[in-house]
This record gives structure tokens, C-alpha cells and sequence, in this order.
């Protein structure tokens, strides 16, 4: 007999029991082992699906921010660049106006340098020419300046128009305050008392003279009486020499006046 | 000669007998068993994995994948069945290979048994998926003189199960124990390793049918079955 009732019970009963192995051992931890990969995988998936999303949304945003920037920048360029001319022009003007006023007080320290020249040129001469003349006088007629100075007074008094010297008279005699002589330097009580002699001979009235020293008359005198007053003296020549030598001054100041900025040299203008 | 490992006794008591055929199939339960127990006890859920694990993998996903294309649209729930049949009849095949063993499908004891098994499951199944009325309303079909035939259907078809893995598993063993005796060399390997391929294919046939069975008490509707089912 092929058939063994006993045995086919019995491998009935191992194959059941190797079914339940199966399940218990193979299948179902298998299975579960897939599933969870699967699962798993499809989470990963998602998850890389909603970065992959971010990531879109961030590049967008990015791009977005790029352009903005982009914008922003060359609308800052320009207002730079503008700021940047404005201040340009600004520190020109700013140049300019110093160079202005450099050049301005250049130009005024030039005037006050021929000023001062002039001044001391003319001080000089009135001091020369007059140690010239005092000398020229002496070692000629052996008198002083001063007696020529007096006697050319008086001849003037002298040589005086009448209405002159008759309005001249009239303030004389009616001054409530005494006549005043100026000289510029000290008369000698000779000089004096021949200056007095001269007036009153002249004006034929005894009249009361107050000497006095005035070193701004330059060798000259001067007589005042209420208001009214007769003088000699050599500021007109000088004031003339004086014109002469700014003349020429200014002939040789001019060329030396160069622009400011190209030569830093000044005029050697020298202190006599 | 053994015509089946019935014939080997290691041990009787009575009713009660220890034989060939009880003691490999024991002996392909625990190599399983333990086998899958090895395996499956650290196995990862990650992208990698160990190559048993994989190989476990590959068998277990085309077991369900095999299942599904007869027609069986919830392959997990018959993997437990289906698949320990094809491994229980692959594995008794392939260990032909160690001299001395003689696989258990080639006691027709055995293959009755399994054919016993599935001419339970499947009315079992049956009634599981379309109730015992439904069930039973499948032989009466098309009309109630079908019945005498469906019922002798039902049992042929068993029987042809038990008998086609017994007689070409047990057939295997005796051209190699024929060839043994006439041709000691060469012709045996030979044979041994067509006897390889004719036990996966019996293994495949009896689980596959196995399958078209229950799939047809299920009433799932596919033309595959068909096909499968003339192999």
C-alpha cells in the first residue's frame, strides 16, 4: 500500500504546523520589514517633496530679495553719485571762494605793503629833504631852515591879498582866545619875537601869539585865528613827490602781482 | 528499492510509526524555521540590508506577486498557505541534492496529505469570502445538473494534485536509483540536476493550481487561471 493513513495524518499535521512557522517566522516579519521601508521611503519622499517645495519658495523669495537689492543698490548708486557731484561742487566753491580770499588778501597785503612804502619813502624824503635843505642852507648863507622857513612866512603875511589879509586882520583882532603859531619844531625866542614883530607890524595891532610845536606841519607854519588860518610849508611838494613815487610804485608793483596758487613768492618790497 | 520513504521505519509503537517521511519533513521544518528565524530576527527597515534578508525578500514579494496575478487580490491573506506549500515542495526537491536524503513529496502519504490540505482551504477560503450559502451556490452553477460533476471535479482534481508530485518526485528518485545501478558516473549528476528543476516546477505547479483553486471557490474573475491551470 502507497498510502500511510498514519503518515499522511501526520504530515497533514507538520505541513499545518509549518504554515503557522512560516507565518510566524518568515511572512509576517518580512512583510513587516517591507512595509515599514515602504513607509518609510514614501515618508522620506513627502519630506523631500515639501523641502524640495521650501526650496522653491525660499530660491523665489531669494530671487525676489536679489532684485530688490539689485534695485536698491543702483537707486543708492545714483543718489551717491549725485551727493557726490553736489559735494563736488560744493568743496569747488568752497576752493574757489578761498582762493578768492587768499587772493584778496594777497592783494591787500600788497596795497598796504606800496601804502607803507610810500609812507616811509615820503617820511624819508621829508627827513632828507630837509637835511638837505638845512645843509644846502647853511653851508650856503649860513642860516638855518627854520629862519629861512620863518623869513618866506612872514613875506607871505607880507605878500598876502588885501581882502586876504584884511579878513585875516579882523579875525586877529576880534579871536576871544589868543592867536596860535605852529611850527614844526621849536622856535627860538628870536624867531618868536621876530615872528611877533612881523605880525604886528603887519596887521598894526599888538597881537597876542601862543607858540606851539606841531610835527605834522613838515617844516612849515602856521597861523590860526578864529578859524581862519595862513600857512606855508613843503607838504605840497612832497605831497607831489609823494604822487610821483606811488606812480612809479605801481609800475612796479603791478607786474609782480601774480595770480595766487601758481607762485608763492611776494613782492620784496624793503623797509627803508 | 524504496518506492517511497514510507517504507524506511525508524521507530514503530502500534498506530503510531516513526518513517522516513515524518523525519525529513521534520527535518525541512526546522531548517526552515530556523532558517527564517536567523534571518528574520535582526532584519532592517532601511535602505540597506543583508543579502539573506534580501533574498528572503525577493521570494516572499514573488510569492504575493505570483498570487496576485492568479487573480487573488489580497495575496497576504493566502501567503501563509500558498507559499509554504511552494516552499515545503521546493525545499523538499532541492535537498535531493545531499546523498542519503529522499524527499517526503515522494510519498504519495505526503502529497495526499498536502492535497487533503488544499481540498480543505479552499472550500474553506470559499465560505471565508462568499459565505456557505454563496459557496455552495457555486455548484449548482450554471444549473443544478452541474452538481454530480462539480463534486467529482472537486475531488479529481485533489487527487490528480496528490499523484502528479508524487509520481514525478518519486519517478526522479527511481531513474536516479535505475541510473545509479547501470551508470555509476556522470548520468546521475545529471539527472540529479534535472530533478532539481522538476521538483521547483512541481512546486510551482502545486501552488500555483493551489491558488487557481481557491481563487475560483472566491469566485475572482480572471483568464490566467486558465492558462496556469493547463501547464
Amino acid at each position: 500500500m502507497l498510502i500511510d493513513w498514519f503518515t499522511v495524518g501526520a504530515q497533514a499535521l507538520n505541513f499545518l504546523i509549518l504554515v503557522w512557522l512560516m507565518k510566524r517566522f518568515l511572512y509576517k516579519p518580512i512583510q513587516l520589514a517591507i512595509d515599514t521601508r515602504e513607509k518609510r521611503i514614501a515618508g522620506q519622499i513627502a519630506d523631500a517633496e515639501t523641502k524640495r517645495t521650501e526650496a522653491q519658495k525660499e530660491r523665489e523669495e531669494f530671487q525676489r530679495k536679489n532684485e530688490d537689492f539689485s534695485q536698491q543698490r543702483a537707486a543708492l548708486l545714483i543718489t551717491a553719485t549725485r551727493e557726490v557731484q553736489t559735494e563736488r561742487e560744493r568743496l569747488l566753491a568752497e576752493a574757489r571762494q578761498a582762493a578768492d580770499a587768499v587772493s584778496a588778501s594777497r592783494q591787500q597785503f600788497l596795497t598796504n605793503e606800496a601804502l607803507n612804502l610810500n609812507q616811509s619813502i615820503s617820511r624819508r624824503t621829508q627827513q632828507e629833504v630837509f637835511a638837505i635843505s638845512r645843509k644846502t642852507l647853511k653851508d650856503l648863507a649860513s642860516t638855518s631852515l627854520e629862519a629861512c622857513v620863518i623869513e618866506v612866512f612872514v613875506q607871505r603875511l607880507r605878500g598876502m591879498e588885501a581882502a586876504g589879509k584884511e579878513s585875516l586882520s579882523q579875525a586877529l583882532k576880534t579871536a576871544t582866545e589868543t592867536a596860535v603859531v605852529r611850527s614844526a619844531l621849536e622856535l627860538s625866542d628870536e624867531q618868536r619875537a621876530a615872528i611877533q614883530n612881523a605880525i604886528n607890524e603887519i596887521f598894526r595891532v599888538e597881537i597876542r601869539l601862543r607858540f606851539e610845536t606841531a610835527p605834522n606841519l613838515i617844516s612849515g607854519i602856521e597861523l590860526s585865528a578864529n578859524g581862519q588860518k595862513v600857512v606855508w610849508s613843503i607838504a605840497d611838494y612832497l605831497a607831489s613827490l609823494e604822487k610821483g613815487v606811488a606812480e612809479m610804485l605801481n609800475i612796479q608793483t603791478k607786474p609782480a602781482a601774480v595770480p595766487v596758487g601758481e607762485s608763492e613768492s611776494f613782492p620784496t618790497a624793503t623797509h627803508s | 528499492m524504496r518506492l517511497s520513504p514510507d517504507e524506511l521505519i525508524f521507530w514503530r509503537g502500534g498506530f503510531f510509526k516513526l518513517n522516513g517521511t515524518i523525519v525529513f519533513t521534520w527535518g525541512i521544518m526546522v531548517l526552515l524555521a530556523i532558517g527564517a528565524k536567523l534571518i528574520s530576527r535582526k532584519l532592517s527597515t532601511g535602505p540597506k540590508r543583508s543579502r539573506w534578508q534580501n533574498l528572503l525578500e525577493i521570494v516572499v514579494l514573488g510569492i504575493e506577486k505570483q498570487i496576485e496575478e492568479v487573480g487573488l487580490s489580497r495575496p497576504r491573506k493566502y501567503i501563509g498557505f500558498l507559499g509554504t506549500l511552494f516552499l515545503f515542495v521546493g525545499t523538499a526537491s532541492l535537498l535531493t541534492v545531499i546523498p542519503g536524503y529522499e524527499p517526503p513529496t515522494g510519498s504519495l502519504s505526503t502529497t495526499a496529505a498536502l492535497a487533503l490540505c488544499v481540498f480543505v482551504a479552499v472550500p474553506y477560503f470559499g465560505i471565508e469570502d462568499q459565505g456557505i450559502r454563496g459557496y455552495l451556490k457555486s455548484y449548482i452553477e450554471p444549473t443544478v445538473i452541474m452538481l454530480p460533476f462539480n463534486i467529482i471535479s472537486e475531488v479529481s482534481r485533489t487527487l490528480a494534485l496528490a499523484i502528479r508530485l508524487f509520481g514525478n518526485m518519486m519517478s526522479g528518485a527511481m531513474i536516479i536509483a535505475i541510473l545509479l545501478t547501470i551508470t555509476p558516473f556522470v548520468f546521475p549528476v545529471l539527472m540529479t540536476a534535472l530533478g532539481l528543476l522538476t521538483g521547483m516546477v512541481q512546486a510551482y505547479i502545486f501552488s500555483i493550481l493551489t491558488a487557481v483553486y481557491i481563487a475560483a471557490a472566491i469566485g475572482a474573475r480572471k483568464s490566467s487561471p486558465e492558462k496556469a491551470s493547463k501547464s
